[in-house]
């Protein structure tokens, strides 16, 4: 609604502004222009139908060419006021030229809008910061650096061989000695049990009472597989988590890029 | 006295997930020897990375996109003039490119991500959010500079977490130079996907610090396409389903 014009309502109203001239309530002889999926009709009312609401309304439909269009509301319209003539060959350009618009348009991409979901993005933003919170990203971070410099990934560039050589002959006596104890125990069912449970680390079974049993032994065999095997640190601390204190994050890891790097340097180690 | 007892995280308490992945696998070893990552693992190609935005990038993305191509080494930024993703892709592959990284925009900010690998690959959609440009995050480091980093990638268990990995992995060449001290961490967690970007320093044997240079970003996985990005007639490889997959706090699937 502008200052000095109202909008009208009524459908069939041709300039869309409400005025005495171009009410189709107000004038007994009116004519206006309505689409309807993509073809155009011209629409008449006459004083002579007004007794007839059901036929009051008579409809042409207008050709596909523009210029033909234009003709056949001239001919429709022939000694109808200029007012309405002129403004229904306006409404006709305008109509054809969104609808060509239209059809522009739909052959080009399109963006489609997704409803965002309040509750949703809420709880997912809660779920998000308490993610952020339990995955204590820096001490993570700061944990594989450790183990990389520890598996060698790093070479020789950092100087802290004495240190490394220490570490490795202190693995290496663990290693016999837990090595001599698992043969000792080669013999017993429950140090079959020991041997599954540490080697299968991804048993869902583990039972608390188990794993109160095996503590100490598996402890320090894990420790020392852990850094001598092989394969890179695929370790999984789900069975380990009540040895290690409270509110453990799960810590299973996968280098993946550096499987080649690491492993001749872990084998020459190893011997 | 009892045991001491131990508190149930959510980690703890996460639903077994059947797809998770054993080390040992033979089978999971077998499908990434011969998955679309293959020539990648192999050495056969390098990552050439195309970075680019939706219609009419705002500032915000546009220095985001800046930030990530000086992140990831041998990407390029183009911005997008209302070209198709369905013609951009071939010419992609006609130039060479490995990877095409579309970050998707809404009221200013950066809030999708399409990661799709070239010759054929799978398509990933993520959804992002908060997202950090560099003067945003607390520090004094200066940019990261041209060296290679290295990656970390944690927490990714399950088959599907697995493949995502790889593709992040694509990224990023496969020898990074230790010279550089920079490393590009994600990291999974709670089927949140943390990108940082850090630059380390061994204080000691047991000692290292890390500053982070930088942007940071969270990633959600929305869906996982097989071939590359085709909104109507792709095979989805997985999607998440609201209604399915949010009813129990303690299951994830990455």
């Amino acid at each position: 609604r502008t200052k000095t014009q109202n909008f009208c309502r009524n459908e069939y109203n041709l300039t869309g502004l409400c005025n005495r001239s171009s009410c189709p309530l107000a004038n007994s002889q009116y004519a206006t222009i309505r689409e309807e999926k993509g073809r155009c009709y011209l629409y008449m009312k006459t004083i002579e139908r007004a007794a007839f609401p059901r036929r009051l309304w008579e409809r042409v439909l207008l050709s596909k060419n523009y210029e033909k269009a234009l003709e056949e509301i001239d001919e429709n319209l022939i000694y109808w006021p200029r007012f309405i003539r002129h403004k229904c060959k306006q409404r006709f350009t305008k109509i054809t030229q969104y609808l060509i618009r239209i059809r522009k348009l739909t052959l080009k991409r399109q963006r489609k809008l997704v409803p965002l979901r309040r509750k949703i993005e809420r709880r997912e933003k809660r779920r998000e910061e308490k993610a952020l919170i339990a995955a204590q990203l820096d001490n993570a971070i700061e944990k594989e650096l450790l183990e990389r410099l520890k598996q060698d990934t790093y070479g020789d560039i950092y100087n802290f061989p004495i240190h490394a050589f220490d570490k490795a002959l202190q693995q290496q006596d663990a290693e016999s000695e837990s090595e001599s104890d698992a043969e000792k125990e080669e013999e017993d069912d429950e140090d079959m049990d020991k041997r599954e449970f540490v080697e299968g680390d991804d048993s869902d079974l583990s039972d608390f009472e188990d794993m109160d049993k095996l503590e100490t032994s598996s402890e320090e065999e894990q420790e020392e597989e852990e850094e001598v095997e092989k394969k890179a640190s695929h370790s999984r601390s789900k069975g380990k988590t009540p040895l290690k204190g409270p509110a453990r994050t799960k810590r299973s890891y996968i280098q993946i890029e550096y499987e080649e790097e690491t492993e001749p340097t872990a084998k020459t180690k190893a011997t | 006295a009892p045991p001491k007892a131990i508190p149930k995280t959510i980690e703890n308490q996460r639903v077994y997930d059947e797809t998770t992945v054993d080390p040992n696998d033979e089978e999971v070893a077998f499908d990434e020897a011969t998955d679309e990552f293959a020539p990648y693992f192999n050495r056969q190609t390098v990552p050439k990375i195309l970075i680019t935005t939706s219609d009419r990038p705002r500032g915000r993305t546009v220095r985001f996109c800046e930030q990530l191509s000086t992140v990831i080494p041998n990407s390029h930024v183009y911005y997008r003039r209302g070209l198709a993703l369905k013609r951009i892709i071939p010419q992609c592959i006609a130039r060479d490119f490995t990877d095409l990284l579309v970050i998707n925009e809404d009221r200013k900010i950066p809030n999708g991500l399409v990661l799709s690998h070239l010759p054929d690959g799978p398509t990933a959609h993520f959804r992002m959010s908060s997202v950090r440009l560099r003067k945003e995050i607390k520090r004094k480091g200066k940019e990261p500079t041209q060296h290679v980093p290295e990656v970390i990638l944690n927490n990714f268990t399950t088959r599907l977490g697995h493949s995502i990995g790889r593709m992040f992995a694509c990224l990023f060449p496969h020898d990074p130079q230790f010279i550089g001290r920079q490393v590009a961490t994600f990291h999974n967690q709670r089927d949140y996907i943390f990108f940082r970007f850090h630059r380390y320093i061994f204080k000691s044997e047991k000692k290292v610090g890390i500053q982070e240079l930088g942007p940071r970003f969270t990633l959600k996985l929305r869906s996982l396409q097989k071939g590359t990005f085709d909104s109507k007639f792709g095979e989805y490889e997985w999607i998440h389903k609201r209604r399915e997959m949010d009813t129990s706090r303690r299951k994830f699937h990455l």
